[in-house]
């Protein structure tokens, strides 16, 4: 009955998606005067070209991963949390907190507390929204933009006035102390005698990050609360009837993708910058929506949806560098796939309907 | 302690040449919101708006060529809007948000490409922006010279919208079906009346609407384009919407206050004098948005959107 | 007569939607200033027909004739310039419009409102005199009942000066009163020489107030007849397509003890309305209480206060033990552990995820159940696929593929999984609403008779329908309700549809 094969629906779709938005970026670049074949060689050269390259590449990913799972799981219960930006940032003040005022001894146990904390300041900056959203009917997507913005002034509050170090002129935490500091993929690799480079940021929140692939599809597709989650997101009233609490599965789901896009901090602050500096997450909670929509809110569809931002991301700094190409390339890149995977759909979907129908009419005609 | 202080009249004079953006962006809004179509892309169109404006502006130095670039960016916005949400019935919101990331991403690539300024275009000449006009007997101090006289045309062209935007929307036929089509478009369709057509002529008038808010941006609040200049206004014009009941004299309300905010953040020096406690810059910046949180947990009032907001309009008997 | 020339003729209409053809070659003569009544099962078609009449839809193939003249209707606009008016079943209006308003939009004279609006005023005021329709133009429409809405989208057809006038289903949401006074409007529009089409499953209100009758199955117009010259049974075999059983088989009931005590129960709604006001009742074990009234009087959120998910006041005991009544979201979990089964009214919204397989669908309710759990944090999938699969061979559901997302069911499969769902928990009391909605004859006939075997296990059976003939053919004791309270009981062996009806329509059981 269905109108069209499962395999069109979760990769032929978001495939040809992904070409309209590369089109479409191909015309912008050629009408700023530059060569879109010769900036996709840049691009691909500088995203994967050498191991320094990937530990970028790869570092942009594990960021989009802990978005990405953060708007897919909130989408399957029909939540549209916007507020990846907010709830990261969250997180960093919290890795930042626990790593400079409590003396850790060993970055294993740093990385454990900071993975605690990192979820539970996330989870706490959406559970406002959540809570209003459950109990006061307020929509989820304002609320989730407005404290995207409230995060960003106590952020800009806490690092001017309060956490940045007396006498210190740039607005950001102190650096944090070295048993903090988490092994990159460099000293991670290097245990198995596989060289990689050792100034690449990628480090062990990537393992994180698949771990966390992982749970979530245990959780979505094993679990009762994943099976309440979904039944709520598909059909409100029959959640009702069949005793799911509404406002439990509201509560829980956005805490679950508050706590996600929280633990980026522990790539980005913990793991990279060591400290935390004023907009530290550069986007990647809005990143996460489109990687979200591009892998169907699927845990391995966002997997491989964050490595090709991550490919865009990396791939996108080396083509700054290289030509007059602003960074902000990236950005539209993003913008056409949120516009193709998400808005557009049926704009892919109604044609390829139909020509299924006529290519399933024909072999039946010709019994 | 003086409250007074709190009407100084700088103070007042930028609550009106803040509030005139968040004022044309929140009718913008609400023209399409009253349709039933959601838009979180204001941001984007007025950014996108204020970009064109300010390179036309740049390059021909005539303020109204800009202007009118301007509602033609915000216009091609506005239809990539409406096929998502009216023609492909796609998500509302998805839209939008992918609106103002390819307007935050693409004003910055072509103005880099086009001006080789970092993302800016070239400060405006004085033929190039909407300059204040001088209200006649207005050259002293006090309120009249000061605050209600030395704005320029688009200020006063954004007041003007407020009643008519209440006349087009109570006193109209057209007003009418708009508000009916938000309502329930099947009443619409069944009385023989294209929901398509009605939805993409809201969507339009948000996008003309918009982009004058973004020209007003680059061409006369300030002289020229920056990066993410718009820096949150769609945002707080959304915000000011909800407050407003998506009313047209409410959104006047809302926008000042909000404006006023603004205003204020900017001399946190008269504040301090004002109430004798020094505010963080920061909660001044964020009180638009709180103000909302509070305002949408129906705290102050419930604000009950349009029925059909959101919905794409599937025939059904 | 017979050289009249129709006010409306159909030649040969076709519809498909994708595999479904819900029209087939659909010819039909409606003659001006009569009544047409127009019957058939759910899914026969009837709604189809109208709405490409109306415009709504495009027919694939077959043309139209309004008095005489061959007319395309693309859209409503031009059903309603060839002076067709249509009043849905679920109405079309701006709920926080006044009714003028309502009336005038889509029909303004000009580009102000102001002058349209006097003008409709004193329009209204004419057509409503004319048409005992009085109606409040100044009446905002979520104020106003279902009848009065029910007559505002009767005088936006007139105000346009529709002559052919099409009502779908108009009384399933009306008090017989209400009906009543539909039916005198009708007759009125009819000496006015109106045309009226009136689409409808209920043979009663065909041999009521039709001149003729066309019969619709399975997309098909099966017959057209004089109304004088047929009878419900005849109508009810064209329609159905083979004898009907008029009786469902079974033997008196062996009430048990009481199971369901219910005592002064008492809701009031979001708006403050008071939708139950101290409602009594007990069911025993081992028989059928059908609750029979029409649609909208209370029988919904007595349904949903025992199913678990509204909040009540008063007492509620089940097999002595008492039901908590201010009850939080989880009640629904709560009613299921006390051995309450629940098949709600609609399947569609509530008792399934139309996008989740048949074989998550079959937990749906249980899915906290140990049998559908692997261990303390994974759910069984094996188990509940393993269980779908045994539930729809002994109900045979087709296609009994346990994968199928549940919208790919037909209405009657859907309903079977429900029930199947529901009648195999063997719960103390079953709750269920609208068995047999939207569902064919073929799976009607199953429902009844795993409702009877259950009632035959000793089980308490809550019905509630808004089909009188099914409450008065499956319940051993019929309760009517309406402005939710209880007008009375009977026996369904002492009773009949007349008496029933009364009290349907507010009469009190006692003097009915």
């Amino acid at each position: 009955m269905d109108r069209m094969p499962k395999w069109a629906d979760i990769v032929l779709i978001p495939l040809i998606s992904l070409i309209l938005a590369a089109f479409l970026s191909a015309l912008v670049m050629l009408a700023i005067g530059e060569d879109p074949i010769k900036a996709l060689g840049i691009m691909i050269q500088g995203s994967v070209g050498s191991s320094y390259a990937w530990g970028y590449t790869l570092y942009y990913a594990t960021n989009f991963i802990f978005t990405g799972l953060a708007v897919a799981v909130a989408f399957h219960a029909r939540m549209f949390n916007i507020g990846g930006e907010g709830q990261a940032a969250l997180g960093g003040v919290g890795v930042a907190l626990v790593c400079l005022y409590v003396p850790w001894s060993h970055w294993s146990v740093a990385l454990i507390g900071a993975t605690v904390i990192a979820a539970l300041f996330g989870a706490a900056w959406a559970a406002i929204p959540a809570f209003l959203q459950a109990k006061r009917g307020s929509h989820i997507v304002i609320t989730t933009i407005m404290f995207n913005f409230i995060a960003a002034a106590l952020i800009n509050y806490l690092l001017v006035k309060t956490l940045k170090p007396i006498g210190a002129m740039e607005p950001a935490t102190a650096k944090f102390p070295e048993p903090t500091h988490l092994p990159n993929m460099h000293d991670i690799l290097g245990i198995f005698g596989i060289p990689f480079s050792r100034g690449a940021p990628v480090n062990i929140a990537l393992l994180l990050a698949l771990l966390a692939c992982f749970l979530v599809w245990v959780l979505i597709w094993r679990t009762r609360l994943g099976y309440q989650l979904r039944a709520f997101g598909h059909s409100e009233s029959a959640a009702r009837y069949a005793g799911i609490s509404p406002t439990k599965i509201i509560m829980v789901s956005m805490l679950i993708s508050g706590a996600l896009a929280g633990l980026m901090a522990i790539n980005n602050v913990m793991g990279e910058a060591e400290r935390l500096v004023l907009n530290a997450v550069e986007g990647a909670g809005f990143i996460g929506i489109a990687v979200a929509l591009m892998g169907r809110n699927h845990p391995f569809g966002v997997l491989l949806a964050a490595l090709l931002f991550g490919v865009l991301y990396q791939g996108g700094a080396e083509l700054a560098l290289a030509t007059s190409i602003p960074r902000e390339m990236i950005v539209v890149i993003q913008a056409l796939v949120i516009l193709f995977t998400g808005a557009l759909d049926n704009m892919v979907r109604m044609p390829l309907e139909s020509l299924f129908s006529v290519l399933r009419r024909k072999p039946e005609g010709a019994k | 302690m003086d409250f007074f202080a709190l009407f100084d009249l700088a103070v007042l004079d930028g609550t009106v040449r803040l509030a005139t953006p968040l004022l044309l962006a929140c009718l913008a809004g609400l023209f399409s919101e009253r349709a039933g179509i959601f838009d979180i892309g204001l941001e984007g169109k007025m950014l996108a708006a204020a970009f064109l404006s300010g390179a036309i502006a740049a390059t021909t130095g005539n303020a109204w060529l800009g202007l009118l670039a301007g509602i033609a960016a915000s216009l091609v916005l506005s239809v990539i809007h409406g096929l998502a949400s009216i023609t492909f019935r796609g998500n509302q919101l998805i839209s939008g948000v992918a609106i103002n990331f390819f307007a935050a991403g693409l004003t910055v690539v072509v103005a880099q490409s086009w001006f080789q300024q970092g993302g800016r275009t070239p400060s405006l000449s004085e033929g190039g922006r909407f300059n204040p006009i001088t209200w006649i007997g207005a050259d002293g101090n006090g309120f009249y010279s000061e605050v209600v006289s030395g704005h320029s045309i688009l200020v006063y062209g954004a007041l003007l919208c407020v009643p008519l935007t209440w006349w087009v929307l109570y006193r109209t036929r057209y007003g009418l079906r708009l508000r009916a089509v938000g309502e329930n478009p099947a009443s619409v369709d069944t009385a023989g009346v294209s929901v398509i057509g009605l939805r993409y002529s809201a969507v339009v008038i948000c996008g003309v609407l918009c982009g004058i808010a973004g020209a007003y941006l680059a061409t006369a609040l300030q002289a020229g384009f920056v990066k993410d200049m718009t820096a949150g206004r769609g945002y707080i014009a959304l915000a000011a919407l909800i407050f407003a009941k998506w009313r047209p004299w409410y959104a006047l309300g809302a926008t000042t206050l909000f404006g006023y905010l603004q205003a204020l953040s900017l001399r946190p020096d008269i504040l301090e004098r004002a109430i004798g406690v020094k505010v963080q810059v920061q909660l001044l910046d964020a009180l638009p948005y709180i103000l909302t949180v509070v305002i949408l947990a129906g705290f102050v009032g419930k604000a009950i959107p349009p029925r059909a907001g959101g919905e794409p309009y599937v025939k059904e008997r | 007569m017979t050289d009249q020339i129709p006010a409306i003729e159909l030649r040969g209409i076709s519809k498909s939607f994708g595999p479904v053809q819900a029209n087939k070659d659909i010819s039909i003569r409606v003659m001006p200033g009569t009544i047409h009544g127009i019957i058939g099962e759910n899914g026969a078609g009837k709604s189809t027909l109208m709405s490409i009449l109306y415009g709504f839809y495009k027919a694939d193939a077959g043309e139209i004739f309004i008095n005489g003249q061959k007319t395309s209707i693309p859209d409503s606009q031009a059903a309603i310039a060839a002076g067709i008016g249509m009043v849905f079943q679920h109405f079309k209006l701006v709920e926080n419009f006044t009714v003028l308003e309502n009336i005038i939009l889509g029909a303004e004279d000009g580009p102000l409102l102001r002058p349209s609006l006097n003008k409709a005023r004193s329009v209204l005021k004419e057509l409503s005199d004319e048409y005992e329709l009085n109606v409040d133009p100044n009446a905002v429409i979520e104020d106003i009942g279902v009848g009065m809405q029910q007559r505002v989208e009767i005088l936006k057809a007139l105000y346009r000066q529709a002559n052919i006038l099409i009502l779908d289903e108009p009384t399933g949401v009306l008090t017989p009163a209400e009906a009543d006074h539909l039916f005198r409007i009708l007759e009125n529009l009819r000496r006015e020489g109106k045309t009226i089409i009136l689409i409808t499953h209920k043979l009663r209100e065909i041999m009521e107030i039709t001149d003729t009758v066309s019969v619709m199955r399975r997309g098909q117009m099966t017959a057209t007849v004089k109304t004088a010259e047929t009878s419900p049974t005849e109508l009810a075999e064209l329609m159905v397509g083979r004898k009907v059983l008029l009786k469902i088989e079974k033997t008196p009931a062996q009430p048990g003890k009481n199971i369901l005590e219910v005592r002064e129960l008492k809701v009031t709604d979001d708006k403050g309305i008071q939708r139950l006001k101290g409602i009594n009742l007990d069911i025993r074990a081992g028989e059928i209480l059908g609750i029979a009234g029409v649609a909208g009087n209370g029988q919904s959120e007595l349904l949903e206060v025992l199913g678990g998910y509204r909040r009540a006041s008063g007492k509620v005991t089940l097999n002595g033990q008492p039901l908590e009544l201010d009850i939080g979201p989880s009640g629904g979990q709560k009613r299921r552990a006390m051995g309450i089964a629940h098949v709600p009214e609609d399947r569609q919204r509530e008792g399934l995820i139309m996008d989740y397989a048949a074989w998550e669908n079959i937990a749906f309710g249980y899915h906290n159940d140990p049998r559908f759990q692997k261990n303390a944090l994974l759910m069984d999938n094996e188990a509940m696929k393993a269980d779908t699969a045994a539930k729809m061979s002994a109900y045979d559901v087709r296609p009994p593929d346990p994968y199928l997302a549940a919208k790919s069911f037909s209405g009657g499969n859907q309903q079977k999984i429900v029930v199947a769902r529901e009648i195999e928990q063997n719960p103390d009391l079953l709750l269920i609403g609208q068995p047999t909605r939207g569902v064919d004859i073929g799976a009607i006939e199953f429902i009844h008779k795993e409702i009877i075997a259950l009632r035959d296990k000793g089980k308490a059976i809550l019905l509630v329908s808004v089909e009188l003939d099914e409450i008065m053919s499956l319940s051993d004791r019929i309760t009517v309700m309406f402005d939710g309270q209880i007008m009375g009981e009977r026996l369904a062996s002492e009773t009949n549809a007349k008496e029933l009806g009364l009290m349907m329509a507010g009469m009190n059981g006692e003097t009915a």
